[in-house]
This record gives structure tokens, sequence and C-alpha cells, in this order.
């Protein structure tokens, strides 16, 4: 079970189970849908972005515990970044999920996302993981719409 | 068990003597696609290695060949579901071609604006979506028989919806999500007192009971190879003869022609008319060797022991506590399709419960909505676990799912002291 563990950490079954920023926010200025076909997970996910700056960030939707998880942790830590900083996150992010031998260098505040490093012995999760990612590039553009598979 | 050894059953099949990451293959996902016999295997390779060549077309020794054995596959399927005609049996690449081949030529010659088609709430999205292709094409409108909590269609809502303006029913024989056999005959027989014919989605059926088309006097028929032990890309349309004499063709091509001229063409009888290219001769040969296969097993004894089966699994599943059955119709095949919820009542969501059982007991089952979004909405549901089994699946292999089921809801268990230290 060992490298179930290193996959389903205490920390993704905690979010999982009990995500943070899961609701609908009212004052949302931008907002955009997320769609994993595969098997189903959906999010909605708003924004507050003032000056660059994402002030809030929230979402809602059903999905598998890796999904909501890194919905959780990433609202969490992005509240309060800029835009270019979420991009510098999605960066790490991304390619701490697929970069097989690289070590990806952690960015301060990354320390939490580093629980989904497990997901890259699980292709068929990576999808799962990065859904929320996805559609925050998304929102970010200020496109509203269902993200597939198009990034 | 009567006439049924389901170890010998194995032997003739090589998947199940290899192992996956060291450990045996526990394959439970056959309602999307069943594994291939030896002898279908073989087959294959024969044809390909000594006797390959194209079909209708070469005076040559290979060609003439080829030509026999694809045509005699096209005998074999039409003495398996006892067509009255070889003629009404044609090749195409699985049951989502075949529904959409009639959708697009019996319906689109037949159905005009202001008539009704009737699904039902249970259909795959290949038994939904032509005819939702169709009605924006021509007009028409779809009509859905409901289902009740257990599964079953709702007959009584089923004999109000058709009307003067049905001009057609297309329904699964057995539902890919829920498992039930849907009263066919009885709802075919309704069917034609309103002069309203009916296509069948046998894709579940075909590889758990007998199929008899003149008995069941349905007008089309619709199942594909790979989910009855046969290759991948090739399936079979059956059409009543009359239906397909009036039909026009399916698509534009060699073989489907009588005459060709830049002015016009003419086209072939059935089923010709809708085979146009090079169909797959290959698959159409190797459903032709799985077709032999089945027959020389025992179909009642199969149909016991996957009810033996059926039973057992549902029996241990109601015992894990937390997991709810979606589907418990009394006539069901082996598909279970449940959700399983950790000890705090929150639901283990399907992906996860699937991605457990693979790496932790080699539980091959299918997670997701089934192509069935429809119906998981009716049961306020977006995510399932399915565990479909066939004949050459085991009680053990029931236990090992039962296993996986109970390391995931450790995984997944709640200890009160855990949560909100990462708040």
């Amino acid at each position: 079970m060992s490298e179930l563990r290193e996959l389903y950490q205490e920390m993704i079954l905690d979010h999982g189970r009990h995500p943070r920023c899961c609701y609908v926010m009212a004052h949302a200025n931008r907002q955009a849908k997320g769609f994993n076909q595969f098997c189903g997970d959906n999010l909605t996910l708003y924004l507050d972005v003032e000056n660059e700056a994402i002030k809030d960030i929230s979402f809602t939707g059903s999905g598998c515990a890796i999904s909501m998880a890194s919905a959780s942790l990433m609202s969490e830590t992005l509240k309060g970044k800029t835009k270019e900083e979420a991009y510098i996150f999605f960066q790490f992010f991304h390619e701490l999920l697929t970069h097989e031998q690289k070590q990806t260098p952690a960015i301060k505040g990354s320390e939490k996302l580093t629980v989904f490093s497990g997901v890259k012995a699980y292709p068929a999760r990576i999808k799962c993981a990065t859904l929320a990612w996805h559609t925050l590039l998304l929102a970010l553009r200020e496109q509203i719409g269902i993200s597939r598979d198009q990034l | 068990m009567p006439t049924f050894d389901v170890n010998k059953i194995r032997q003739d099949f090589p998947v199940f003597q290899e192992t996956i990451h060291g450990k045996p293959l526990v394959y439970l996902d056959n309602a999307a696609s069943t594994h291939k016999p030896q002898s279908v295997i073989q087959r294959l390779c024969n044809f390909y290695s000594y006797e390959y060549s194209n079909v209708h077309r070469g005076i040559h020794y290979l060609s003439e060949q080829a030509t026999e054995h694809f045509e005699n596959s096209r005998e074999k399927v039409q003495h398996f579901i006892n067509a009255q005609y070889v003629s009404e049996i044609i090749f195409v690449r699985g049951t989502t071609e075949a529904i959409n081949l009639v959708a697009q030529t019996y319906g689109r010659r037949y159905i005009k604006a202001g008539d009704e088609i009737i699904i039902s709430h249970m259909e795959h999205h290949a038994n939904i979506v032509p005819w939702q292709l169709l009605c924006e094409a021509s007009g028409a409108q779809l009509k859905v028989i409901p289902i009740n909590d257990e599964g079953d269609l709702i007959l009584e809502a089923y004999e109000k919806l058709l009307s003067k303006k049905t001009k057609l029913v297309a329904l699964c024989h057995i539902s890919n999500t829920l498992g039930t056999i849907n009263p066919i005959k009885q709802m075919i027989t309704l069917a034609h007192a309103n002069n309203t014919p009916v296509l069948i989605d046998g894709a579940q059926a075909v590889a758990h009971q007998e199929v008899d088309v003149q008995a069941l006097d349905c007008d089309f028929y619709c199942f594909s190879g790979h989910k009855l032990f046969a290759p991948t890309g090739i399936g079979i349309l059956y059409g009543k003869q009359t239906h397909l004499e009036r039909m026009p063709p399916y698509q534009g091509g060699g073989s489907m022609i009588s005459d060709v001229s830049l002015e016009k063409s003419s086209y072939r009888e059935p089923p010709y008319k809708f085979e146009a290219g090079t169909p797959h001769i290959a698959g159409a040969i190797g459903l032709g060797t799985a077709i032999d296969y089945l027959n020389h097993l025992d179909f009642s004894a199969i149909q016991v022991y996957e009810k033996e089966l059926l039973h057992y699994a549902t029996e241990q599943l109601t015992r894990i506590p937390g997991c709810r059955l979606l589907g418990t119709a009394k006539e069901k095949v082996a598909i279970l399709n449940f959700i399983v919820n950790d000890n705090g009542g929150k639901r283990i969501h399907g992906h996860d419960i699937s991605d457990i059982l693979n790496s932790e007991v080699g539980v091959a089952v299918r997670a997701g909505q089934h192509c069935t979004i429809p119906l998981l909405q009716r049961f306020n549901v977006d995510s399932t676990v399915r565990a479909s089994l066939a004949f050459y699946n085991t009680q053990q292999e029931i236990d090992t799912l039962i296993q996986g089921l109970h390391i995931a809801q450790t995984l997944f268990k709640v200890s009160r002291t855990t949560t909100a230290q990462y708040v």
C-alpha cells in the first residue's frame, strides 16, 4: 500500500474530504467551469481579481479526492497572489506532475502542493490533479466556458 | 453447476495465464469490452499470415477464399441470432455505427417534423445522440420512457407515450449501467400494435443470453463484436429485409453499387448496399470464430453460472457498510453498479476506488458515468463504480473485489484526530 499512501497522503485525504474555499462567491468578477469528461469531475472556479491580484478565490464542484484536494490547496495557495505569481505556481505544479527526472525547484509558498508529487506514478490521475489549475487559466483569461482537453 | 467448468474456460483465454504487476488479472470490466479466446486470436493471426486478401473483388485464389470466409461469418451471425435471411446481416464497426446507420438512412427517409421517437432514460449515449441529431435535422421530437428507483422501465408510461406520432422506438435490450433486462418482447408487441418499428441496442445482451430476432420480432437489432469475445471494429446491424430494401444507402463508395455513371449510380441489394468500401475482413472472420467458440459452450449453463455470480456478488457488496447498489431490477445480468461511502458517510469517489482496486488487488473495473450521464443524473450521482462480469469470472475474483473495497474504506477512514490540523 506504500505507493498508494504516497498518492493519498493525509493532507490530500483531508482536503478531499473537507475542501477549503469551497463555496459560491457572490462578488466574483471572473468565473470558469472545468469538466473532466473521462470521469465526470466538474468544478466552477470563482475569482475576485483586483489590480492584477487574486483578492479572493473559491470553487464548487464534485470529483475524486485528488481533484477536490487539488482545487482546495490551489485556492488556499493562490489567495492574495498576483496573476503573474499564479502563472508561476501553475508552471511549478505542472512540472511537479509531469517531469519524471527533473527535481522541480520549490518556490516560496508551494510546500503543501508537493503532496501531489505521488500522482506522477498514476498517469491516469494527472488530469484529476490539474483540472483546477487548467480551470484557473481559463478564469484568468476571462474565458467562460468548458475546459476539456484544449489546455 | 451443470456442464460448466470455469477453470477449463479460463484456459481458453491467454490473458488469464499472465500476471499484471505481479498480480493475476481480475477483469471485471466486461460491459466495456470482453477478452478474446485463443481461437479468435489464432484465427486473426492465420488469416493475416496466410489467407489475407480483399473480398468481393479479385478473381484469384486468395480473394475467393477470403470472400468465402467473410460470407461464412455472415451466415454464422445469421444463425447466431436466428435471422430469417443472410441478407439481413450488415457488417458495421459496432453498435454505435449500427444505430447511426439506421438514424441516417431509415430515420432520414421516414421520420419527419412533428414525428416522435421514443427512447428510455437508461440508454447509452450511442442510443441517444444519433436520435438527437436526427431530431435536429428533421424537426422530430424525442420522448423518454422513465425508470423507477430499482432501474426498471415504467411500462405504463411507455404505453402512454406511444401515439400516432411515434415513428420509432429505440431501446436497449440490457442496460450497460444498471444491468436491467428490459421486457423488449412485450414492448415490441406494444409498438407494433401502434404500427411503430423498434430498434434494439443489444450490445450488452448477446454475450449473456440467446437472442432470437424472429421470436422478438424486432425491426433492427444492433451489437458489437468486441463485447462478444471477438475483435474490435466489427459489429452487426440486423434489419428486417422489408426495411432494408426500402432504405436508402448509408455511405457511398465501392462494393455498394451495381452500376455507376458520372450522372447517376444504382445500388446493390442488401446487405451490400450498406457496406461501402473495404470492410473489416479479419474482424468479421474473427467474429465468426468467436461465435463458433460460444456455440461449443452450453449457453444455458453459462446463464445459470452468471446468475450465481450475480447473486454472490450482490450479497457480498450488500454486506459492506456504506455500499449502495444502483440497479436492483429483478431481471438483470451480472452488472454491479455501486457507490461506497467512508465510515463518516461521505462517498468515496469512483475514480479513487477504481485506482485503489487496480493498484492494490489487480481488479479492473469501470468508474465514471458509463456513457449514461442522463441515467446517473436520474439517480443523483456523478460517478459510480461498475463491476461487470462474464462467464470466465469466478467467486474468488469477487472476493478480491470485496477485499479491495475494504482497503479503500480503510484508506479513507476518517480518524477524528487528524482532521483540521492543516487548516
